[in-house]
């Protein structure tokens, strides 16, 4: 039996309990031109979960307006809102655009929200080659490319030196490669206060961080053919021992309420104020710290698995072209100018003239376009002997290295699946063991019911 | 009642059998000031209801067409442990809550009661929070009842308690969530503190001869008289908790920096539902959540109002 779609979506779902998620998102209208011709040079171009631009997102704004002077723009400003996006899809006004995490991908993709890109990139000369290829394996499901990858964060150990001091270690001594010895250094940078925690030791970043733990111990979460590996032994091993970092650390409910009170973005971060002792973080966190704490002695290293090789874990946004998407031709171009090597080059022209403003540093501009990030890093990244510094360049040496979860027509679910298993383990509600046995039962039962 | 009366009895009077005439002028008036309401009805409200109904059959991912599974969907409600998880969840919360909000709500207004001229002031005072956007109520006590730093803990601190960790301690987020909805209270109170004045004095007056004292004039007198408001405010309470969303939401799910840290002991129904609607896709499911969710709240509040009959005093019912 099938039943006429769009008479039935409006509201439907909200009707009986949800007048309280009704306030989580509209439908964005998306204008009435329908485009223009096949050069995508007039015509109007929507886009969703663009977000508010930065100076980088402003300087490529600039430059698609600058190619296509008669094409309209409408940024929705406002973060990928999957609401928003779904109801002006089914309603058939989708956005020409919509920008989102690679991880979603997949899982849109099987839903049939957005479309596959093959054709349209060959003709517009898109080449996938010419982006990283974890970004590309990630928007890439069953073979189908379904999105243009953007920015590409990956992850090292970002260390307050002031605390290593403290404790009496050197930076050495902060490996992931020795996870007995971790044990120990996690214990010595922490510090407890009265019935609380004064700083974390060392922190895992749970549940988030969990794909690097399991790869360290030599597993992934996803096969390469998007089936759920998550109740692999080598991961509920991974899981067990980042476990057992939080529970020397106080416990997770004392962990995660201290690392609650940390001001991230602030002058008085968790750094400044001897917080934290080490903790894995994405790249882009250096250029918020040498802004808001430019004397802090920030120090950094990879994370590195058992063997002792430097490993990575990369994730980033995606532009996609949803079902029914106006202006197709438009939205290619856009996709192709905003993510060209000469665009790239003139967004990192506009960090650099915000950089000598503040009178700060060049943290990097890490992207899907590895061809950008050379040139980027050679123009504008200043070598220098600071742990900014050295941090900024070991988050350039992760980009050669880092690794993707591959894409999944169950993607979302894979990933709340193991997500939703971390944090039983972590609230004392399961055993990491049978945790993680559930997740993989879920996230199977997800992926068979996948069209 | 009256008037009705009157017609009736009007009616059956008129000679020769002939029909009453009526009024159809007023009628048509009548039905143009309602149907404004009822367009909003019918597209807004019964509309939607029969559509979710429809989905609640199929399977439906917003974008392809439904496709009817018949009774799968609602099969798989028994067998998905999320739904008794969510659903034991938001049980427990609401029998927290509901008898909690009354309590300090009815406390509140009898304070204001006898506040005498500054009543408005603090009147208002108390329904500030209600104006202030949910999502900024959820945000903001998150930080009030951090464990560590919060100011919750921290004036507890002071008298020598060592709080709990309310936020992260799946054993005290339903407690943290109820001492977040309490703040938002101001409503109930207004309807109490309206109750409440309506009770004649010579009612107490009568009590105070009989050498009643504070507590049994409450008991007696004041609970009696205002059953009513108690029991409207129990119903509306109650969907209420049923229908826990955005402070849950907003605290333990959408906010960033929770963003991955689910706290499945805030796993309420209408969340799992969201999140099987939105997240998921799975809008036929979601839709069956959406109904059984409906059956509930309608046998509890079929309850409620049975149990009602035995408490409830209505001084328009009275001889």
């Amino acid at each position: 039996m099938t039943i006429t779609r769009r008479g039935l979506l409006a509201g439907s779902v909200g009707a009986l309990a949800l007048g309280a998620t009704s306030a989580c998102g509209g439908v964005s209208r998306s204008g009435n031109d329908t485009g223009s011709g096949d050069k995508g040079d007039t015509g109007s171009l929507s886009t969703q979960g663009f977000g508010k631009p930065d100076d980088v997102g402003q300087a490529r704004i600039d430059a698609f307006k600058s190619a296509y002077p008669n094409v309209q723009l409408a940024i929705n400003e406002g973060d990928f809102d999957p609401q928003q996006f779904l109801s002006a899809v089914a309603s058939g006004n989708a956005p020409s655009l919509v920008y989102l995490n690679r991880d979603l991908v997949g899982s849109y993709a099987a839903q049939g929200a957005i479309q596959p890109l093959d054709d349209h990139l060959a003709s517009a000369g898109i080449k996938t080659g010419d982006y990283r290829e974890a970004a590309i394996k990630e928007v890439t499901i069953d073979g189908k490319v379904y999105g243009v990858p953007e920015f590409y964060n990956t992850r090292n150990i970002l260390v307050n030196g002031k605390a290593l001091q403290e404790a009496g270690l050197t930076l050495a001594d902060v490996s992931t490669t020795d996870w007995n010895k971790l044990h120990t250094v996690a214990t010595k940078l922490y510090k407890a206060s009265g019935g609380g925690i004064a700083r974390i030791g060392f922190d895992p970043k749970l549940p988030e961080f969990l794909p690097l733990w399991a790869k360290a111990n030599g597993a992934d979460l996803v096969n390469a053919d998007g089936s759920p590996n998550l109740d692999d032994p080598r991961i509920i091993e991974a899981l067990t021992y980042a476990l057992s970092l939080i529970n020397e650390q106080g416990g997770w409910s004392k962990f995660k309420a201290f690392r609650d009170t940390w001001d991230l973005f602030g002058a008085g971060n968790q750094f400044v104020k001897n917080q934290a002792g080490a903790f894995p973080w994405e790249g882009w966190y250096v250029n918020v710290l040498v802004q808001s704490s430019p004397k802090l002695d920030l120090q950094s290293v990879p994370f590195t698995d058992k063997q002792g090789s430097p490993i990575s874990f990369e994730n980033g946004s995606a532009w996609c072209l949803p079902k029914g998407a106006k202006n197709p031709a438009a939205a290619i171009n856009w996709m192709k100018v905003m993510t060209s090597t000469d665009t790239w080059l003139k967004a990192g022209a506009a960090r650099q003239a915000t950089v000598e403003k503040n009178n700060s540093i060049f943290t990097g501009l890490f992207t899907a376009n590895p061809s950008a990030d050379d040139q980027i890093k050679a123009k504008y990244v200043k070598p220098g002997q600071t742990g900014f510094h050295k941090a900024i360049e070991n988050y350039y040496a992760s980009t050669g290295y880092a690794f993707a979860i591959p894409g999944s027509k169950a993607g979302s679910e894979i990933k709340a699946a193991w997500q939703d298993a971390v944090n039983r383990a972590l609230a004392g509600q399961q055993k990491p063991d049978a945790a993680m046995k559930q997740a993989q039962a879920d996230a199977s039962k997800a992926f068979s019911a996948a069209k | 009642m009256a008037v009705t009366t009157a017609n009736v009895a009007t009616r059956k009077l008129l000679p020769g059998g002939a029909r009453p005439t009526r009024n159809w002028r007023e009628i048509r008036a009548a039905y143009g000031f309602i149907s404004l309401w009822i367009i909003g009805f019918l597209v807004f409200t019964l509309g939607p209801m029969i559509a979710s109904l429809v989905l609640s059959f199929t399977d439906y991912n917003a974008i392809d067409a439904p496709e009817g599974v018949g009774l799968a969907n609602y099969r798989e409600l028994v067998t998905d442990p999320k739904v008794a998880k969510s659903l034991g969840n938001t049980l427990i919360y609401a029998v927290l809550y509901v008898p909690s909000s009354m309590v300090v709500a009815l406390l509140l207004a009898m304070v204001l009661n006898r506040v005498g001229r500054a009543s408005g002031f603090f009147r208002t005072v108390f329904y500030l929070p209600v104006m202030t956007p949910t999502v900024a109520v959820g945000a903001l006590f998150l930080l009030l009842l951090n464990g560590q730093e919060g100011l919750l803990n921290r004036t507890l601190r002071l008298i020598g308690i060592t709080g709990p960790n309310w936020t992260t301690d799946t054993n005290w987020v339903k407690p943290g969530l109820v001492i977040t909805m309490l703040w938002s209270l101001g409503g109930t109170v207004v309807i109490y503190l309206a109750a409440l004045r309506q009770v004649p004095k010579d009612l107490y007056e009568a009590a105070e001869m009989d050498g009643a004292n504070a507590w049994t004039k409450f008991r007696k007198v004041t609970v009696p008289m205002i059953s009513g408001a108690l029991f409207f405010t129990l119903i509306v309470q109650t969907i209420s908790a049923l229908q826990m969303f955005d402070q849950a939401y907003t605290m333990f799910f959408g906010a960033q920096q929770n963003s991955t840290y689910s706290n499945e002991a805030a796993l309420f129904y209408v969340i799992y539902l969201f999140q099987q609607a939105f997240r998921f896709l799975h809008m036929g499911y979601a839709s069956a959540l959406a109904w059984l969710l409906f059956l509930i709240i309608l046998i509890i509040t079929a309850v409620q109002v049975r149990v009602s009959r035995r408490f409830v005093y209505y001084e328009g019912e009275k001889d």
